[in-house]
């Protein structure tokens, strides 16, 4: 069997498909919330060291799980966008920011909640920590980037341009964080060294990890078929589209 | 036909042709120099007002303060880069030019840096001594903005060249911008005071040197590919 790709790449023949795998991925993220959330509320042992507040865990880990890899699959969709000049490339890219931004400030969030019992501070400037608010920064800078421009074409090459100089630096930014905290506060708290964990709690962290994921992906779907109609709307299918549903401006 | 003068437009030719057309146009708008340069020394010297003047808690801020208003500074100039040869149409000639763009866009990068980065260096030692810097580590500190200054000329070219001709442009360039400094700032600084800790700074000038060796590969290449988006 073979599928010819380049058919999707249109964007008025991915605006349907996505309009098909929309529900199910919807479905599945809810499913997986449900499982994922029960597991981590009533299955998940309570830790001996951290009580019952490490339970934000099953929050925070996957937030912060999503929160970088949809930096990278942002910046892989830009850098197709960029070389091959495919439009919907851009367009997904563009897509995936505002969700990659919310996990960044949910990692942030429920970070700085577990931080507080403990470790006694919300804040504290850990290398994680402030890699992590880094990145927020570098979403919110290619969301600006792309706002401030009203051609849509240079709003996705110049938002593809700042997303790709974003991920080169991304280990640099990484690694002179991690130097200058070790250089800083060497006996500072350690993230890093996590206990042991029981299978129950991993158990529970992957699935919501995977709920976070399918979350993700019904999130950007909508929100491209959103960019997509609203780019080409004075296009003949979609005026078709309008006639079809009956829905007018 | 008309005997036409040979003009040799080799890559060197045009790299000093550029330099000394944006240092005379830089010189004769000297304000501009200036207000940079102030900028540095105002910000610098509001820290002690709001921290107080005890000596032991400013000798233990000053790099730290001292590279952040060095890349407030450079980040506020950087829209004159392009933005006046954008208005008045010569960016376009030098994006038809024959020439690399690469390389055209390196010449202006270094000019800015003469004309903003230089000043700054200069200047630091006299800041630090504000700061009640020992001797090496004004000498540390300056030798640290020599390297770290033109990084963020190249670096921030990138920015100012993605925001051209955008409304709030200047506000937009340090969203884009400051984070990508941040390596720079962190050995910047960090030499410094591992100087003053009586620790080897050597680790912090060979990053910082590796930054700049990477950053003037690829910062003229994605400048003139951002400028192309943003004029073409």
């Amino acid at each position: 069997m073979s599928i010819n790709w380049y058919k999707y790449a249109s964007p008025a023949s991915f605006y349907f498909l996505a309009g098909k795998m929309i529900p199910y991925f919807s479905i599945v993220a809810v499913i997986l919330l449900l499982v994922g959330l029960y597991i981590g509320f009533f299955v998940a042992p309570t830790d001996f060291q951290q009580g019952e507040a490490y339970r934000i865990i099953f929050i925070h880990v996957p937030a912060a799980w999503m929160s970088m890899f949809l930096y990278l699959v942002m910046a892989f969709w830009s850098g197709i966008g960029l070389a091959f000049n495919t439009r919907l490339s851009s367009m997904v890219a563009t897509a995936i920011a505002p969700t990659g931004a919310m996990f960044t400030f949910i990692a942030l969030w429920t970070g700085a909640w577990w931080g507080k019992p403990m470790w006694g501070a919300w804040w504290v400037w850990d290398a994680r920590l402030t890699s992590e608010l880094i990145l927020l920064f570098l979403y919110i800078g290619f969301m600006s980037l792309q706002a401030a421009i009203d051609d849509p074409r240079r709003a996705d090459r110049a938002g593809a341009i700042i997303a790709l100089v974003g991920v080169v630096n991304i280990p640099i930014i990484y690694f002179s964080v991690q130097w200058w905290n070790t250089l800083h506060q060497g006996a500072s708290v350690s993230v890093t060294q996590s206990p042991k964990m029981a299978a129950s709690m991993l158990a529970g962290m992957l699935i919501m990890a995977f709920a976070a994921w399918m979350y993700s992906i019904a999130m950007i779907l909508m929100r491209t078929r959103a960019i997509i109609l609203e780019r080409e709307r004075h296009t003949a299918w979609v005026a078709e589209l309008k006639g079809v549903t009956g829905v007018t401006r | 036909m008309p005997p036409q003068r040979r003009i040799n437009y080799t890559f060197l030719n045009m790299l000093i042709w550029i330099i000394r057309r944006d240092l005379l146009l830089a010189m004769r708008r000297q304000a501009d120099v200036l207000t940079t340069l102030f900028f540095f020394i105002i910000v610098v010297s509001l820290f002690p007002l709001g921290v107080g003047p005890e000596m032991n808690t400013l000798r233990i801020m000053a790099p730290g303060v001292v590279w952040v208003a060095a890349l407030l500074a450079s980040m506020l100039s950087l829209g004159r880069i392009f933005s006046t040869d954008y208005l008045d149409g010569t960016l376009e000639q030098i994006l038809l030019s024959p020439t690399s763009l690469s390389l055209l866009v390196l010449g202006k990068m270094f000019s800015h840096w003469l004309v903003t980065g230089v000043p700054l260096v200069l200047m630091a030692p006299v800041l630090g001594i504000q700061y009640d810097l020992p001797a090496n580590a004004l000498f540390v500190l300056t030798l640290s903005l020599l390297l770290g200054t033109p990084i963020l000329s190249l670096i921030g070219a990138i920015g100012a060249a993605l925001t051209l001709g955008l409304r709030g442009g200047g506000v937009l360039v340090s969203l884009l911008v400051l984070p990508l400094y941040i390596p720079v700032l962190i050995f910047g600084a960090g030499a410094v005071e591992a100087s003053i800790a009586g620790l080897g700074f050597e680790a912090h000038f060979s990053l910082l040197g590796a930054f700049l060796l990477v950053s003037l590969v690829f910062a003229p290449w994605t400048t003139a590919a951002s400028l192309r988006i943003s004029v073409g």
